[in-house]
């Protein structure tokens, strides 16, 4: 395996709460080869939109990165300094925001808002400013006449695919995307995510996707980490995970949503809320929520053990060793 | 169907678009026509912009119909709603954030709609019945949901409220729009169960309006699929699923998102383009740019409903006809 672009390691967020420090993230560490596509799935309120943010440098007051590192080609954004992270974000690693809606600006043209990040990361004139700007926007499929359209006048997918545009005006080496297709109906998710694979193939980006629809990332990703209570439960191979998935949550998760195919059967979802994050209990933190789970779980943590390239973080997948 | 609880006849709902001089009229809906019958789920499916919403809020009275009739329970409905017609019919909406009075302790809500629809009730016994509703729904112990504000809730525990609001005037049909669609992959099973239940338990209709066909398998009897304001398919949940006759029925099977098969290739389906603004329509069938099997009859005059069999109908010229 080549170098990675992207190394996270034991990476903390804490939140300040009126109630104490809530812990968000709690130690997630994972590498990312380039050109890679990992998919965090989760539920609300799981840390996967945090994690991003923290890995990003985006996070701002409550939340605080309190340990861990990221390394981006062997740099570490977490000792950063502001203006060294401007060198780099967008040039390497740049953010397509949840909802396209609120992440334009309804004020400016497209061309303007691509100029925009042009001009504040690159000495481009404006001719190749132009000419880049027109270059992206046919990359995502969107006509060229949009250059000078209003966030308003393009529909919902449109709006997302021009946020595409905009992250690979510089063509970093990672795109950050924080669920990019919940806003979108299922034929527009389809053509999005078409997109993005058409894309990372063309030009050898990673991606680092966050969804609370696994469904959707299903047939897109190489590896697929499911994430609860700030942690990564399992981690594997797309396909692997979805076909025998190890941990009971993510067994639920894939047990949770209705198909169009097969028998119809009773779903019941998974009983129960996540944790608290401020005085999380002792154990495992889906121990609680877990049909499977045993005293061992209620009472030690499990550690998320790596065999094969699948990891999980289950005493009834890796048994305990006493001594 | 003569039972049917809800009997809606070619209804149109036309919008003006544009600058003052504008002529420009988007037809939202146009000439819709379908019949809910009692204790039946009745899934309105489509995407963004095929009208399926401005439908329920027609039938909510949110605005009178542009053409059309509504027959409900048996009565002609006017172009103004009564406040009882609106206690048969309520709706619940979308957004659980939005839609919710955030100052306001869950309690003052739905005791309010006890006090304006059910005046048959004395204090304590609304009290009690507001407890049942919660508990009917879900959102238990009720006597301490009751005492709580909305931003103590989840999103899946506010849509839950929506649906014990609905339930406290009585309805025989419940007019939910994408209820689950804001809403955790997870907790969303949770919501559709409730739909089922009251189907099941308080035999009360809805009509639940959705982009997301496997979760409208999951709770629908019968599917109506809706494309650029007009229906193009309809019938049982087992034949629409099963047998999905339109092309842009198959379209939005193609594009259904499921871990469990294999990622249909783009080329079997038709163009992932988007609906059309209807802004003016000329003849045609609306979904003949799109469609892989457009002849030349498709864009010169609308297809019409035609029966595949007691049930199942569809708009659609390159259909084979039985």
């Amino acid at each position: 395996m080549s170098t990675p672009v992207l190394q996270v390691r034991d990476l903390r967020v804490e939140y300040t709460t009126s109630a104490g420090q809530a812990e968000a993230v709690a130690g997630v560490s994972f590498d990312l080869a380039p050109g890679e596509f990992l998919a965090i799935v989760g539920e609300s309120g799981c840390g996967k939109s945090t994690m991003l943010f923290s890995i990003a440098q985006l996070l701002t007051y409550p939340a605080q990165t309190v340990g861990g590192s990221v390394l981006f080609d062997g740099i570490d954004l977490t000792t950063l300094t502001p203006e060294e992270l401007r060198q780099h974000r967008w040039r390497d690693i740049s953010v397509v925001m949840q909802s396209a809606m609120n992440a334009l600006n309804p004020t400016l043209s497209i061309g303007a808002q691509l100029a925009d990040a042009c001009r504040a990361h690159t000495d481009w004139d404006d001719h190749k400013i132009a000419h880049r700007s027109a270059e992206v926007l046919t990359m995502v499929s969107i006509d060229v006449t949009h250059l000078k359209s209003y966030p308003f006048q393009l529909s919902g997918g449109m709006r997302q695919r021009a946020m595409i545009a905009m992250a690979l005006l510089l063509e970093p080496k990672l795109i950050i995307m924080d669920e990019p297709t919940s806003a979108l109906d299922v034929v527009a998710q389809r053509s999005l995510m078409r997109q993005i694979e058409n894309l990372r193939k063309e030009l050898g980006f990673a991606v680092l996707f966050v969804t609370h629809d696994m469904s959707v990332v299903s047939h897109f990703s190489d590896r697929l980490a499911v994430m609860y209570a700030g942690e990564f439960v399992e981690l594997g191979a797309t396909r692997e995970v979805f076909d025998r998935p190890r941990h009971p949550y993510s067994n639920g998760l894939m047990d949770a949503f209705p198909s169009i195919v097969g028998a119809a059967k009773e779903l019941t979802g998974i009983p129960g809320n996540p944790p608290s994050l401020v005085n999380p209990p002792g154990g495992c933190l889906f121990a609680p929520r877990c049909q499977f789970a045993t005293d061992e779980c209620r009472e030690f943590r499990p550690e998320l053990i790596d065999s094969e390239g699948r990891a999980v973080r289950c005493h009834l997948v890796n048994p305990r060793v006493t001594s | 169907m003569t039972d049917a609880i809800l009997q809606v006849k070619d209804l149109s709902r036309y919008f003006r678009v544009g600058g003052f001089r504008s002529a420009g009229t988007l037809h939202a809906t146009d000439e819709v026509s379908f019949e809910v019958a009692p204790s039946e789920i009745v899934a309105l499916v489509g995407e963004s912009g095929s009208g399926k919403s401005t439908i329920a809020r027609v039938l909510a009275g949110l605005y009178p119909p542009t053409s059309g009739q509504i027959i409900f329970e048996g009565q002609l409905q006017g172009r103004r709603t009564s406040r009882k017609v609106r206690g048969r019919m309520p709706m619940v909406f979308q957004d659980p954030f939005g839609s919710i009075n955030p100052v306001l302790r869950v309690g003052h809500s739905l005791l309010r709609s006890l006090k304006l629809h059910r005046p048959d009730l004395d204090k304590a016994a609304r009290r009690a019945e507001a407890v049942s509703l919660l508990e009917r729904v879900g959102l238990l112990p009720g006597g301490e949901v009751l005492r709580r504000y909305p931003h103590e809730l989840s999103g899946g525990q506010r849509q839950r409220l929506g649906f014990a609001q609905a339930l406290a005037s009585r309805p025989s049909l419940i007019l939910a729009d994408e209820p689950v669609s804001m809403l955790d992959v997870s907790i969303r099973i949770g919501l559709l169960n409730v739909m089922r239940g009251l189907r099941d338990n308080e035999h009360v209709s809805v009509l639940y309006i959705t982009h997301d066909l496997a979760s409208a398998r999951y709770v629908a009897d019968r599917m109506i699929v809706l494309y650029a304001g007009r229906i193009v398919e309809e019938g049982t949940t087992q034949e629409v699923i099963g047998f999905p006759s339109h092309p842009y029925t198959r379209l939005l099977m193609a594009t259904a998102p499921d871990p469990r098969l294999p990622l249909a290739s783009d080329t079997d389906v038709a163009d992932l383009g988007e609906p059309p603004k209807v802004i003016n329509p000329g003849p045609g069938c609306r979904f003949a740019p799109r469609c892989p099997l457009a002849m030349d009859q498709c864009l010169v005059s609308t297809p019409t409903m035609v029966h595949l069999s007691p049930t199942q109908r569809v708009a659609c010229y390159a259909v084979e006809q039985p």
